[in-house]
């Protein structure tokens, strides 16, 4: 199937309204990018991101593009990096929309740390880090919940695990949401979503997540730094993680729930991962309240995990743990009701984002009071070697593409050719030569997030950048990376 | 092997092939487990009983990978091998009773890999192929 693509700007494509779309695909792109995907098309790959793009502008009641934001590649369904807003009367929700972790997301702590305090104790960092931090496939956490405490954690998000002493009432004003959103409804969530999230609060998970700590190489914008209260060499601490299985379970239990539907309400669906339901329908309804207790359950997750990073930083530096403070949360698997201006009217949209961040730009209320005035920031990770990015929303992207952004640097090769390419133990051994510690219990994982295997983080946040959707602010390195 | 991984960037594509059904779904399940761990570590010391149903044999092997899943995470177990005993359609549902072998997971002796979230209906298929049955699915990692 041959897909036709327009050059609008050098940084913004389209895909033309054509047969069955209801709305044109628009990619956030360079020429690289728009060739690599083209010739995705070309070689026949069965997962191509720009078929996905397509596929979605086909959704009922898709408002003004099929969107995808320049770490575009292919997901199931909709397309890693794909954002989807839809009409609240006739348009759909899906779970290949949201994904199956359900607000997976990153959040960033500051420190009072200069990169120069810590070289001398950076092993000694990654240690307690690694011990404290439950990471990879099996691991539990400390914290153990009763049936009706993980209701009350679906339903109060970050605010359960402050109430409970992870963490500070200072930190939910900057959350994403204030750490929880409403209309969260434990009852939509099964009672086997809830079993196999019994042990896993404050657990990081595997693959893709990691804790790192990060110094800053380079300011680009002053002002926002200034707000954001960030500065040349401090050290910072990223958080990337999820729902865990609870949300797993969420996307697993509701996929079987819209397919039927799909069915019952005739919606064409073009590929069988996009099934969806009315927004409106009782099963849209059950399915949009059951994702809001993940998207609270992942803010409880990474609330509680911000506590044991900090512990482990006052352990190790003796700093005062209400001096490690929260930048900002946000997540980047959600679908979320939000209001914008579609052709000169303010409306109700519910907006899907699978792999790209909400990226709302100044004097948006619900951006917090200190941010306001330059807009949300937006935490874009890299992967263990190379560069992760603190940037900002504008005004033009709040226009242009629902303000969202990038969400990380965006997969190039898989996981299996990253594995036949590269070797856990040599890839963790050239990046200690660069200063950088890995800490894993999975070698194979780390060949897999070889920082080979990743497109150029620099060029994709370039990309945002010179379309004017997303600014720069601050460019991190990493030191340590505790992976799952 | 009578399995294979497919290209996905992001994620990972498996590819069974049985000259039954029953062992299409079995390979499926080995390539699943091969995704968290290395398989030949574990030793096969428990017995899930595994029940899944659903409309069509496509969706059948997507709902037994994930209630395997589901049986890994809440038990705390690591399989290695998984048995059909019967695949039979009741009405318009068919329904799989099996077992899954494994042992309690082990950090230290388990050499485990990446964590599945959930098997997907991206790219699902079931196929007769040159006189064998073929089931597709993504594992979201």
């Amino acid at each position: 199937m041959g897909i036709e693509i327009k050059k609008i700007t050098p940084y913004l494509w389209e895909v033309p309204k054509t047969g069955d779309m209801l709305v044109p695909g628009r990619i956030y792109g360079d020429e690289e990018t728009i060739q690599h995907l083209l010739k995705d098309i070309e070689m026949g790959k069965e997962w191509n991101a720009l078929k996905q793009v397509v596929n979605v502008a086909c959704l009922p009641g898709i408002q003004k593009a099929s969107l995808a934001m320049a770490d575009i590649h292919p997901g199931y369904g909709f397309a890693i990096g794909g954002v989807g807003a839809f009409d609240l009367e006739n348009g759909v929700i899906s779970v290949a929309g949201v994904g199956f972790d359900i607000n997976c997301g990153v959040r960033v702590l500051k420190t009072p740390l200069f990169k120069k305090d810590i070289e001398a104790k950076k092993e000694e960092i990654a240690n307690q880090l690694f011990r404290d931090v439950p990471a990879g496939v099996g691991s539990t956490g400390e914290i153990r919940l009763s049936m009706h405490e993980i209701d009350e954690a679906l339903v109060k998000g970050a605010s359960f695990a402050v109430e409970r002493g992870y963490g500070f009432p200072e930190d939910i004003e900057h959350i994403e949401e204030n750490g929880k959103v409403e209309n969260a409804r434990p009852e939509n969530v099964s009672i086997k979503a809830k079993e196999r999230q019994f042990k896993q609060v404050g657990t990081l998970g595997s693959g893709n997540h990691y804790l790192e700590v990060q110094w800053i190489e380079e300011i680009y914008d002053n002002e926002a730094a200034d707000a954001y209260g960030i500065y040349k060499d401090q050290i910072l601490i990223a958080i990337h993680c999820g729902s865990r299985a609870l949300g797993h379970q969420i996307g697993t239990d509701y996929l079987k729930t819209l397919e039927s539907a799909s069915k019952k309400y005739h919606i064409p669906i073009r590929e069988r991962e996009l099934v969806c339901a009315p927004f409106n329908s009782p099963e849209g309804q059950a399915y949009w309240t059951a994702v809001n207790c993940g998207i609270n359950c992942a803010f409880a997750n990474r609330q509680a995990i911000s506590h044991l990073t900090r512990k482990a930083v006052n352990h190790v530096f003796g700093i005062d743990m209400r001096d490690i403070k929260l930048l900002y949360d946000v997540g980047h698997n959600t679908v979320k009701l939000e209001t914008h201006d579609v052709d000169g009217i303010e409306k109700k949209l519910l907006i899907h984002r699978k792999g790209a961040t909400r990226a709302f730009g100044p004097g948006r209320i619900e951006v917090p009071l200190d941010y306001r005035d330059v807009g949300q920031p937006l935490l874009v990770g890299g992967t263990m070697g190379t560069a992760s990015y603190i940037l900002r929303g504008t005004e033009q992207g709040m226009k242009d593409c629902f303000g969202s952004a990038v969400h990380g640097a965006g997969r190039a090769l898989s996981r299996e050719q990253a594995k036949k390419r590269w070797r856990g133990d040599a890839i963790i051994k050239e990046l200690a030569e660069k200063g950088i510690i890995i800490k894993t219990r999975s070698k194979p994982g780390a060949a897999e997030e070889a920082p080979g295997a990743y497109k150029d983080v620099d060029r994709v946040v370039n990309i945002m950048h010179m379309a004017g959707v997303n600014k720069k602010v601050a460019k991190m390195r990493p030191l340590v990376c505790v992976k799952g | 092997m009578t399995y294979k991984y497919l290209e996905h960037e992001a994620d990972i594509g498996i590819m069974a092939t049985g000259a039954t059904i029953e062992e299409a779904f079995q390979d499926g399940a080995k390539a699943m487990f091969n995704v968290m761990f290395d398989t030949t570590l574990i030793e096969e010391k428990d017995e899930i009983p595994i029940y899944a149903e659903a409309d069509d044999i496509a969706a059948l092997f997507v709902e037994v990978l994930n209630e395997m899943l589901f049986k890994q995470d809440t038990d705390a177990i690591a399989f290695s091998r998984f048995l059909v005993k019967e695949i039979k359609k009741e009405g318009d549902t068919y329904q799989l009773n099996g077992i899954a072998y494994g042992e309690p997971l082990n950090l230290q002796k388990h050499d485990v890999k990446t964590e599945v979230k959930a098997a997907t209906y991206s790219g699902l298929k079931f196929e007769r192929e040159d006189g064998n049955y073929v089931l597709q699915c993504v594992l979201d990692v």
